[in-house]
């Protein structure tokens, strides 16, 4: 069955693809996942009213241009939105056999880095000037690339009918194929994208079926592993006070905790319907740090208030519900796999940066997905969109 | 999770998803949870420290106003040095932090850039000094000692010099015009403290951390109108302190100028006379205890009789106010508090205190006619007068046979006093009188003529004397039974004899306490201001003033002027007729009486002179002179311990003051041109809009001056006047600081 549906699909494919294919009545439009589309479409406008919001006074970085992170938002978010439609039109199925293409090429972008070409951006060391005022963050692509690969791998004997769950060896295949960009990216040090991949590794395994072995032992090993780093004092005593700093901001009052403190005092001074766009002295003020990037959140909550703010957050539970529902009801392993990979993606990122201006997560140098501003993340998460809405729209017209 | 498709999928695949599911969901309500917490539970917390985060406030300080003599002559003002500051903020502005800005400054200054960055920097833990302490959006000094030339470079420059401000700054100076130093008097300033600073927080004038305040004299009295108001301005700032919005601004008040009734002129003269007299006095020989005489301290009063006014008030030994200015060093700390230092900080024209002796027996007199006893009786005044086996002896052991009060108060007659207040204690019941009886007229006249109490004067920590009345004794004698009783002895040495018998009867007036008290001796004690304001009374025909120095406050524009009047304290309780005669008895103390040897040659048909003599006896010390005069116009009171007689230590002395005030010469002969001030000065000086006195010309010395005789070098022609004073000229004509403090700037050069 499995087997025909991927027949039947991709047999229209490659020649009868085109805008006969979208227009057809009960065809693409009608099956796209509106919901999800028209929530990313909603949090990345906000997102670029917030941008514009936290850097129209700031002149040191916008050029003297207010208009600057504005423009370019929207820019990213055309260029994020035409990337989900060229990978609706080429399908995540097709794109699985360029994975290995994919993955070797994500790969080779986040080595880069780590050579002369890589630049250092508060600290981490993630980045690649490419000239204009544009850069690239490669560890955001290597999230889609980790989720693909690890998928094919761990489907592929699975949806072939072969056997029902992925076995030991498929799953060490997996992992390793995982490990890999994860060690590069922690050598950057960039902790956060490394704890958004662990995250993705577990979703991907839970949603795979893989052994309950694997998932505990892999959660097990992870805890080990960070009391090990605790004991042994491989982190000096200020990394651990940074990172302790968001419950208790005195640990490190110059830097993270002033992060912190600033951040919970721009969201809890807008109270319950904010102070009103652009009127947030704290936003004004440029109290709170890297505004239009990972504390973006941070406007909404002064400027907007809990209004905003709880949109926002509700905006993303559409997003990840409508992403739930279709790792559940897709039929082959693979797309479950992969929107469940998305799901644990969004769904910690999310969690992590609105939990760190909340003061209930450590700080990490994480985008919110559509709303902060920078293109490597605006193009992965808008991959991702066009990766569910394949899934999606591939699905059989069973029911 | 209901509809598992019929893909063969495996149930443990789809109940995954379904956990996956649940922890989505609960951690975006983990979310929404704390965003209620934070927004809705806390969020007026928040709010409230948001606003304070972006608020800053910048206080400007208020000029301290001066204290003005009764001319014009400033006696406290404001030095004005050049202060260049660096504003933190605007530096910060710049690409470099302001670095280069800082190291130009460095070459004008002739400072090193180290020394100019390290006064900006902010201080902390890891931060050494030099740094700065203050809040940073307050302009950082980083020299008071800057040129005009440099204040000039800077100011002509301004954009290569962003952020960096030459102004002038005002300093407090005391001045002391014609070397009248008036320490005492115009008191001094100190740093505030943290807990005045805490107090003052949300008053309308806010201390700043650098504030001075005053901490005695006029400074302290009249403090809250000099200091003034410091402006504040609230600025909205970003996260960096650069001003992004100005929220409120407050200018800041300049502070009043008190207008005094000291002449700085008589000022000088009643300082060096008392000194000279003090000097002289260390030379007589004092047959009594077989020494020198110590003359360790001593007062001078000279006040307007008619309006209590003080003309000039100078105690002895004094110091240099200036110490105090711009803090005080330790070692000049302990000079002037230490245990050898002999206390001079304290004002001993209000703070110190002594048995009056003869001075005191103007007011027995007044008691002797309130008793009823006739002024012209005669009283015998024998050479001593013996009660239960103690002899009260007449000073010196005069005899003139029964006299008549008025002649008793000229001649100083000891025992004329004794008998009388001895007949009204015997009146009153002797040793123990019935409850309710005792008229204790000699008690009750002191305390009519304010003694006991303080005068008011506006000074602050003024000491109330002594008058040795009933109650006084009573709580005395609980107060001390306890130690009395336990060193007292019948037979032992004499402090053990006056314990044992303070111990049986200390409460009780004794017959002999009351024999001492009518000629100012024993427990009694008086102030200098006392003194002057009860003979200033004597010379008015009756009413006593409060004494005052402040004359008038006058706002820093001249504008508001608020007089400070003279205030009538009391009558004194004697009848026209017993003025006549005190008066006629006290001029003969000047012609014929204990003060005629000092005063042979004094025009006394044009200017008559009143005065009463006073010796009084302290016990186990050299005895303290005193010596109350007065004219018609003015009333001068001198006292030095351990100097001997009153007229012997401070005839001459009174005797050069008068000379002073009136321009008598040597020979007796007046000289209205050289008389300082003939009469009280009535008008106030003027003060212009522009802050600028006309200020009146003054010697350099007017005591040496006017000592005849002696060298002085005198200098005619004063200071002129401050709006055109060239000095400093280059720098910043217009600000306000500078009108004040320059006028007098050359005045001691």
């Amino acid at each position: 069955m499995t087997g025909a549906n991927s027949f039947s699909v991709s047999g229209y494919g490659p020649r009868r693809a085109g805008w006969t294919r979208v227009f057809a009545r009960d065809s693409l439009a009608r099956r796209l996942d509106w919901p999800i589309l028209l929530a990313a479409l909603a949090l990345s406008a906000i997102g670029s009213v917030l941008v514009f919001s936290a850097t129209r006074n700031r002149t040191e970085i916008n050029q003297g241009d207010p208009y600057y992170f504005l423009l370019r938002h929207i820019l990213n978010t055309g260029i994020g939105f035409a990337l989900m439609i060229g990978t609706v039109w080429i399908g995540h199925r097709t794109l699985r056999t360029a994975v290995p293409l994919l993955y070797g090429a994500s790969v080779f972008l986040i080595l880069m880095v780590l050579t002369p070409l890589g630049t250092t951006v508060n600290g981490a060391h993630s980045w690649i000037v490419l000239g204009g005022g544009f850069s690239l963050q490669p560890s955001e692509f290597v999230k889609i690339t980790i989720i693909l690969g690890m998928a094919m791998l761990l489907a592929a004997r699975v949806d072939a009918g072969d056997k029902p769950y992925p076995d030991h060896r498929t799953v060490l295949q997996a992992l390793g194929l995982a490990a890999v960009p994860m060690l590069i990216v922690m050598l950057m040090p960039d902790l956060g994208s490394v704890m958004v991949m662990v995250i993705i590794v577990l979703g991907v395994l839970l949603a795979s079926g893989a052994s309950n072995r694997w998932v505990f032992g892999l959660l097990g090993a992870g805890a080990a592993g960070a009391i090990a780093m605790w004991q042994l004092h491989v982190l000096d005593e200020y990394q651990i006070a940074r990172f302790a700093a968001f419950a208790n901001p005195s640990l490190d009052p110059a830097g993270v905790g002033y992060n912190t403190n600033q951040a919970r005092i721009a969201i809890g001074s807008g109270g319950l319907t904010g102070a009103g766009l652009f009127h947030g002295s704290q936003t004004t003020g440029q109290f709170v740090p890297e505004q239009q990037t990972d504390f973006v959140f941070t406007v909404a909550g002064e400027e907007l208030g809990f209004v905003g703010a709880i949109l926002i957050v509700l905006l993303l539970g559409v997003v990840l519900w409508r992403a739930c529902r279709i790792a559940r009801e897709t039929t082959e392993l693979y797309g479950t796999i992969v929107a469940a990979g998305i799901v644990a993606w969004f769904a910690f990122q999310s969690f992590e940066n609105i939990g760190m201006t909340l003061g209930i997560m450590p700080v990490t140098g994480l985008p919110l997905p559509f709303v902060s501003y920078g293109g490597s993340s605006m193009f992965s998460v808008w991959v991702a969109v066009g990766l569910l809405q394949s899934i999606r729209v591939q699905r059989p017209m069973s029911a | 999770m209901t509809n598992i498709p019929e893909t063969g999928r495996t149930p443990r695949v789809q109940i995954r998803l379904v956990v996956i599911q649940i922890l989505v969901l609960s951690l975006l309500g983990t979310l929404g949870g704390r965003l209620w917490y934070l927004q809705i539970r806390e969020g007026d917390e928040y709010a409230k420290e948001a606003s304070g985060n972006h608020v800053q406030q910048v206080v400007d300080p208020a000029v301290r106003g001066s204290i003005l003599d009764a001319r014009g002559v400033p006696l406290a003002d404001n030095e004005t040095r050049l202060v260049v500051s660096a504003s933190r903020t605007d530096l910060l502005k710049m690409k470099d932090d302001g670095k280069a800005v800082l190291a130009k400054l460095a070459g004008v200054l002739g400072m090193t850039p180290k020394e100019v960055t390290e006064k900006v920097r902010l201080c902390d833990a890891k931060t050494p000094q030099p740094c700065w302490n203050g809040s940073p959006y307050q302009p950082i000094p980083i020299t008071d000692e800057a040129t005009a030339k440099q204040a000039l470079q800077i100011r002509e420059r301004a954009e290569d010099f962003p952020g960096i401000t030459a102004e002038p700054q005002a300093v407090r100076r005391y001045a002391a015009p014609g070397k009248a130093n008036t320490a005492q008097v115009l008191g001094y300033l100190s740093p505030v403290t943290d807990e005045e600073i805490t107090k003052a927080q949300d008053t309308d004038s806010p201390y700043l951390r650098s504030d001075q305040v005053g901490r005695s004299g006029l400074e302290r009295q009249y403090d809250k109108e000099l200091r003034g108001k410091a402006g504040v301005t609230r600025y909205e700032v970003d996260n960096l302190g650069r001003v992004i919005g100005q929220a409120e601004a407050d200018a800041a008040q300049p502070g009043s100028n008190l207008v005094t009734s000291i002449d700085a002129r008589v000022q000088r003269v009643a300082e060096y006379e008392l000194h000279q007299a003090m000097k002289t006095a260390r030379k007589q020989f004092d047959k009594i205890t077989g020494e020198n005489y110590k003359a360790d301290s001593g007062a001078v009063v000279v006040m307007e009789a008619k309006t209590g006014r003080i003309v000039s008030m100078a105690s002895a030994p004094t110091y240099d106010p200036n110490a105090w200015v711009g803090g005080i060093s330790a070692k000049d700390y302990k000079r002037l508090t230490g245990k050898d230092s002999n206390y001079p900080l304290l004002n001993r024209a209000i703070q110190g205190q002594s048995a009056p002796g003869s001075t005191f027996k103007v007011v027995s007199t007044a008691a002797a006619v309130e008793a009823g006893y006739e002024w012209d009786g005669g009283y015998p005044c024998t050479s001593s007068y013996s009660v239960g086996g103690q002899v009260f002896k007449n000073f010196e052991g005069e005899n003139f046979g029964p006299i008549s009060l008025g002649r008793a108060l000229e001649v100083s007659c000891d025992t004329v006093f004794y008998g009388l207040a001895d007949r009204e204690w015997k009146k009153d019941g002797g040793i123990n009188p019935k409850k309710g009886e005792p008229k204790d007229y000699f008690y009750k006249a002191a305390h009519q003529f304010g003694l006991g109490k303080e005068t008011g004067v506006d000074l602050p920590n003024e000491v109330t004397g002594r008058i040795p009345d009933r109650r006084w004794k009573e709580a005395y004698w609980k107060a001390n039974k306890d130690s009395w009783c336990k060193t007292g002895k019948k037979n032992g040495s004499y402090v053990e004899k006056i314990a044992y018998e303070n111990c049986l009867e200390g409460n009780k007036m004794r017959e002999g306490d009351s024999i001492n008290y009518s000629i100012g001796q024993g427990d009694t004690l008086v102030t200098p201001i006392q003194e002057a304001m009860i003979y200033g009374a004597l010379a008015n025909g009756g009413t006593e003033y409060v004494p005052t120095i402040g004359k008038a406050i006058v706002s820093a524009d001249g504008k508001t002027v608020k007089e400070i009047k003279p205030k009538v304290k009391a009558r004194l309780p004697i009848s026209p007729a017993t003025h006549k005669g005190m008066d006629k008895a006290l001029a003969g103390v000047v012609t014929s009486g204990t003060a005629a040897w000092k005063f042979q040659g004094w025009p006394q048909d044009k200017i008559e002179l009143h005065a009463k003599t006073g010796t009084a006896e302290v016990y186990g010390k050299q005895t303290t002179s005193w010596l109350a005069t007065y004219s018609k116009d003015y009333t001068i009171v001198m006292t030095i311990s351990q100097a001997g007689t009153g007229s012997g230590a401070s005839g001459e002395a009174v005797r050069n003051i008068y000379s002073a005030l009136y321009g008598v010469q040597a020979d007796g002969s007046i000289d209205h041109k050289k008389a300082l001030l003939p009469t009280p000065q009535k008008t106030l000086p003027k003060i212009k809009a522009d802050g600028s006195i006309a200020i009146p010309k003054i010697a350099k010395d007017p005591a040496k001056e006017l000592r005849p005789g002696k060298k002085g070098v005198t200098q005619p022609g004063g200071q002129q006047v401050p709006g055109t004073a060239p000095t400093a000229t280059t720098a910043n004509q217009n600000t306000r600081r500078r009108r004040r403090g320059k006028g007098s700037r050359r005045m001691l050069t």
